[in-house]
């Protein structure tokens, strides 16, 4: 055990550095969020606010946009290893007396570490622009911890992409290829009943909507225990599920 | 008698159609330096990945310091260290940075690691820029990180993959300079190459591995000797080599000429060590009217033995790729 927390840390130390000699590319997930927030929150606000009981359209859009944050950075989260695979780093990695587990625990605490923060920074400068969380501070950590529950499934799908796949060009085809279709049939930025019925057919199929409707009661409505119950309980079906998978994929893989 | 360090028995390994080992079997000895000398493609990397348990063999076993790395392969990674062909660094990392990673991979516990990565810096030289990130270093001192990398937790058994594949001459002669060193320390050293003189130099024996099975195996001079004598290689140009059979033919017909190889435009002729061997080939070639460009008489060097037991020059294969 102290064995895996040893080897666990020292990869995460590794990713660590990453996060503090890269921070442009960090900053730079970042921007479109922000500019969603700022401008779209502003400009469409006029015409939401008819139809959304006069809630600014900024509160209302900045559960999407965390979502959304946590979703691209989960999903690329594995890219890393990817890198480390095609240029034979792996190789290396995986000749150490390691546990494989710890290859992936390392990533996946990194990934939702940076995750978190990033959302931090987003609900940070929503406040600044007028949105208020109706949960207050608890409210922004169950925020967080329901982002952490979609990041968590979508990390692991990362993850097992990185290992399936043979070079980030297939990679990032897939992920452009998901992040439209998930992000817009989802509640993100229309609620479910204002959507046309097919749409919120295949919106409630989608994880992220759970997510974003579990942090829409907590920032527009206050507690509602059983409704966040609900949501929590939705979003950890589908992470058990991307693990199950997950994990068995990777048993083939790396044995 | 030495006790066996490394053993495999009838590897083979097959990537779809291809058959990379066709039944490899090597003993390598406590303590040697032991060189798979083979061109591009020959299996040299597979072997070495079986070895290190990332590639599961298709048939065969294969014995690692003592474990069975097909049922222990988790045992058996504590017992070697691996270097592999590319450039493997983080560059984002500093050396140290680096170092310290792979000491907590190998479980070093933290008084140990500090004096050990301080150590490995001074080792390969790089003490003066450890603290620079790797994406500033130069390709020699990149591949002296990977080493230091791969020796972080003293190993006994260490796997190096063609270490000075594109490093020029001062890194190649530190980097041979480091691995006498180990020898030295006792450390058993499975080196894959395609330089005849890297085997030459470092490699107590060398195994010649060509199209995925071992040609021969021994030490550099056991190899020669097998060899006998002395070679004389000539070389006509190109236009001419139609020639060379005819002379080679001739040339078999004395009492001192042992055997004739003719490869392309270029005839290697086997002779017991002779004064006068030189001479009196060149009187045949002239009396034949082969034009000669180039000849040479030389002590046999591994790359003969590698023509010898292959039927072709390591040099050409590696231009096919
Ligand atoms: N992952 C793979 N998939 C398919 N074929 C492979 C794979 N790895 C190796 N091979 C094939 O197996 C054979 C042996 O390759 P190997 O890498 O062991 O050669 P090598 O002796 O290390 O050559 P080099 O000197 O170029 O490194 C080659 O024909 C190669 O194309
Ligand atoms: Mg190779």
């Amino acid at each position: 055990m102290s064995e895996f927390l040893q080897e666990t840390w020292a990869q995460l130390v590794r990713w660590l550095i990453h996060l503090q000699r890269e921070r442009f590319s960090l900053t730079f997930a970042l921007v479109s969020p922000i500019v969603f927030l700022v401008f779209f929150g502003g400009a469409f606000s006029q015409m939401a606010q008819a139809s959304l009981r006069g809630e600014s359209y900024r509160t209302f859009i900045l559960p999407g946009i965390v979502a959304l944050t946590v979703f691209g950075g989960s999903l690329s989260g594995g890219i890393e290893l990817l890198f480390d695979k095609e240029n034979g780093t792996l190789t290396r990695i995986l000749a150490a007396p390691i546990s494989r587990a710890s290859i992936l625990v390392s990533r996946f605490l990194y990934v939702n570490l940076v995750s978190s923060i990033q959302v931090c920074i987003i609900v940070a400068l929503a406040l600044l622009l007028g949105a208020r969380i109706a949960t207050g501070i608890p409210g922004l950590l169950v925020l967080i911890a329901m982002g952490l529950l979609l990041g968590f499934a979508l990390t692991v799908i990362s993850l097992m992409l990185a290992f399936v796949l043979t070079n980030h060009g297939e990679f990032f085809a897939i992920l452009s290829f998901l992040t439209l279709p998930l992000a817009f049939l989802s509640s993100a930025f229309v609620p479910l009943d204002k959507m046309p019925a097919w749409m919120a057919v295949c919106a409630r199929l989608n994880p992220m909507t759970y997510a974003v409707n579990g942090m829409r009661t907590l920032v527009l409505s206050g507690w509602d225990w059983g409704y966040l119950a609900k949501m929590a309980l939705a979003l950890m079906v589908f992470d058990t599920l991307c693990l199950l998978l997950g994990v068995s994929t990777l048993r083939r893989r790396i044995g | 008698m030495e006790s066996v360090s490394i053993r495999t028995r009838g590897l083979v390994k097959k990537y779809g159609d291809v058959t990379a080992l066709n039944g490899v079997d090597l003993e390598v000895h406590e303590g040697e330096t032991f060189g798979l000398l083979g061109p591009n493609g020959a299996g040299k990397t597979t072997t070495v990945k079986i070895l290190i348990t990332l590639a599961q063999p298709e048939a065969g076993s294969a014995q690692v310091g003592g474990v069975d790395i097909l049922r222990e392969p988790a045992r058996a990674r504590r017992l070697f260290g691996y270097v592999p062909q590319e450039l493997t660094a983080d560059r984002a990392l500093t050396a140290r940075e680096n170092l310290r990673w792979f000491a907590g991979m190998y479980h070093l516990d933290r008084s140990t690691r500090e004096h050990r990565v301080r150590e490995l810096l001074d080792l390969v030289d790089l003490a003066e820029a450890a603290d620079r990130p790797v994406r500033t270093y130069s390709g020699g001192m990149k591949k002296k990180l990977d080493l230091a990398c791969g020796l972080i937790h003293d190993p006994k058994i260490l796997f190096l993959d063609e270490p000075s594949l594109g490093l020029d001459v001062k890194v190649r002669a530190d980097l041979w300079r480091y691995v006498l060193g180990l020898k030295q320390r006792g450390v058993t050293v499975f080196l894959c190459t395609n330089y005849m003189d890297e085997a030459d130099r470092l490699c107590d024996r060398v195994a010649v591995i060509d199209r995925g099975r071992i040609a021969v195996a021994g030490t550099p001079d056991e190899l020669r000797a097998a060899l006998g004598g002395d070679v004389i290689t000539l070389e006509t140009p190109p236009e001419a080599s139609g020639t060379l059979a005819g002379l080679a033919q001739a040339l078999s017909t004395l009492p001192f000429v042992k055997e004739t190889l003719a490869d392309g435009s270029r005839l290697s002729v086997y002779v017991e060590a002779n004064e006068t061997a030189l001479p009196r080939v060149l009187e045949q070639a002239s009396a034949r009217g082969t034009t000669i460009q180039r000849i040479a008489y030389s002590r046999p060097g591994l790359d003969e033995v590698f023509l010898k037991y292959t039927g072709h020059r390591i040099d050409e294969e590696a231009q096919r790729v």
